[in-house]
């Protein structure tokens, strides 16, 4: 292991400015991921289900991969589900995180938190189902995305989009245009990885953190 | 619009990188975390590690290594290699790897590919299959494709598909290491029985391989290890030749 290294993982949980953020931590993500982007940005995150600390953060993270109907059984079983509706401080929902912040979720027929006012539906079969790899974002419309150009590439992986909205302050074409980020007041919601979209995508993460 | 994706492979044993590796400005040639970043910052837009190694020792050191690529790079990656449990898969996918790859494991025990599209979802199930011909057939091989099988390619992928499987990585036997180019008919048989993304593999030699996978095999993505490590092919004159031959890639 290099040097630099070890000194990137071992951070000291000062992060610039005494910043709290939490990842919430419901057993649906790859939260490692997410943890290790925000301390390379110099910042740290601590992972955690516990409501008080949640709702003490400065920012909060909402991860998640895998199938919606059972990661929003986890959420409902450490009532995270009647929290994070709650939440005044600026919330980030990434990949499922942000769907599960919607209306509705076709997979698995499960109702989501309500935040965005949208329901996540299925790409037909005139594409590949799942989206998986770098694809633009256009039409950005938010502090979220202050100094990216348009067109720029994220990651995604994906079988289940939000169509385009009201709260949508990005695009995605995929068999058609869609949403690739959400915001509603203080909460936010990203389809795309910005910890797994190169430097542009820790340039989000760090916006956001900076909010 | 989803760009095709270049994704350079290493190979590692007991947590080191196996084939030579021909950088002269790595301080360690054999450190997976290096090289690793040197990728992503040459453009790679995913990076695949294939475990070798079978030592008892050696999850362990998978999942540390995986802990450490995912704390230094900011592109997505792969595990494959020996991975037969649900244990083995949430340790990875616990250490930070986006995706699993599984291919003997798979072929022995195919409900494996269910439980676990079930219980960490298709998008980070990766389906490896290794193929050669056998009169005019495509059969399905294992250990690198010492073992032949009585399963034809077609079928299986067929197979792997509905058992929700997120990708399938496709090697020809038959290409690898020949540097003559991909398997590009066999790639675009595949890629009209199944819909979902098909990841290219065995055969790259020059640029215009990476071409016709893309054109001819219609492949979402192409693998490749020695062109790479050996600087044969630099990733960003490969995605400006992939360009100029109207294929999309992402080059900031």
């Amino acid at each position: 292991m290099s040097q630099n290294i070890t000194e990137t993982v071992s951070a000291p949980p000062s992060g610039a400015g005494g910043l709290k953020i939490v990842i919430i931590n419901y057993g649906a993500g790859n939260i490692q991921s997410i943890k290790f982007a925000i301390q390379r940005l110099g910042y740290e995150a601590v992972l955690s289900d516990d409501i008080e600390e949640i709702r003490a953060a400065d920012k909060v993270i909402f991860p998640g991969v895998g199938e919606a109907s059972s990661a929003m059984e986890k959420l409902k079983s450490t009532k995270l589900d009647v929290v994070i509706p709650t939440l005044k401080q600026p919330v980030l929902g990434i990949c499922l995180g942000m769907q599960l912040m919607c209306n509705y979720c076709e997979e698995g027929n499960t109702k989501g938190l309500g935040i965005f006012d949208v329901d996540v539906v299925k790409f037909s079969n005139v594409v590949k189902v799942p989206q998986i790899g770098w694809n633009q974002i256009y039409n950005l419309k938010s502090p979220l995305f202050k100094g990216i150009a348009e067109n720029e590439y994220m990651y995604l992986v994906h079988s289940f989009y939000a169509p385009l909205c009201a709260e949508t302050i990005a695009t995605t074409n995929y068999e058609l245009d869609y949403s690739s980020a959400l915001e509603n007041d203080n909460f936010y919601g990203t389809q795309f990885h910005p910890e797994k979209s190169g430097d542009i995508g820790e340039q989000i993460l760090k916006n956001f953190l900076e909010l | 619009m989803l760009t095709k994706r270049i994704i350079p492979c290493l190979d590692i044993k007991n947590g080191r990188t196996v084939k030579g590796v021909n950088f002269v400005d790595l301080r360690d040639a054999g450190d997976p975390v290096e090289l690793a970043k040197i990728y992503s910052e040459a453009g790679a837009d995913e990076l695949v590690f294939l475990d070798i190694s079978a030592t008892a020792e050696k999850r362990k050191t998978l999942a540390e290594l995986v802990l450490k690529v995912a704390a230094t790079i900011n592109i997505p990656f792969t595990v494959g290699g020996g991975i037969s449990s649900v244990e083995d898969v949430e340790l990875l996918l616990n250490s930070g790897a986006d995706k699993v790859s599984i291919n003997s494991s798979a072929v022995k025990n195919p409900p494996l590919i269910n439980e676990l599209a079930a219980k960490f979802g298709s998008q980070c199930i990766v389906v490896a299959i290794d193929a050669k011909q056998i009169d005019g057939d495509w059969m399905v091989h294992l250990i690198g494709g010492k073992v032949p099988t009585k399963i034809k390619l077609f079928d299986w992928a067929k197979e792997v598909e509905q058992r929700g499987a997120g990708e399938i990585l496709f090697t020809s036997m038959d290409h690898d290491g020949t540097k003559n180019g991909f398997a590009n008919e066999t790639l675009a048989k595949l890629g009209s029985l199944v819909n979902i993304p098909i990841i290219a593999s065995g055969g790259a030699g020059n640029m215009q391989h990476f071409v016709d996978a893309f054109t001819i095999g219609k492949a979402d993505a192409a693998l490749a290890a020695s062109v790479f490590h050996f600087k044969e092919i630099e990733i960003m004159d490969l995605k400006n030749k992939l360009k100029e031959n109207g294929i999309e890639v992402r080059l900031s």
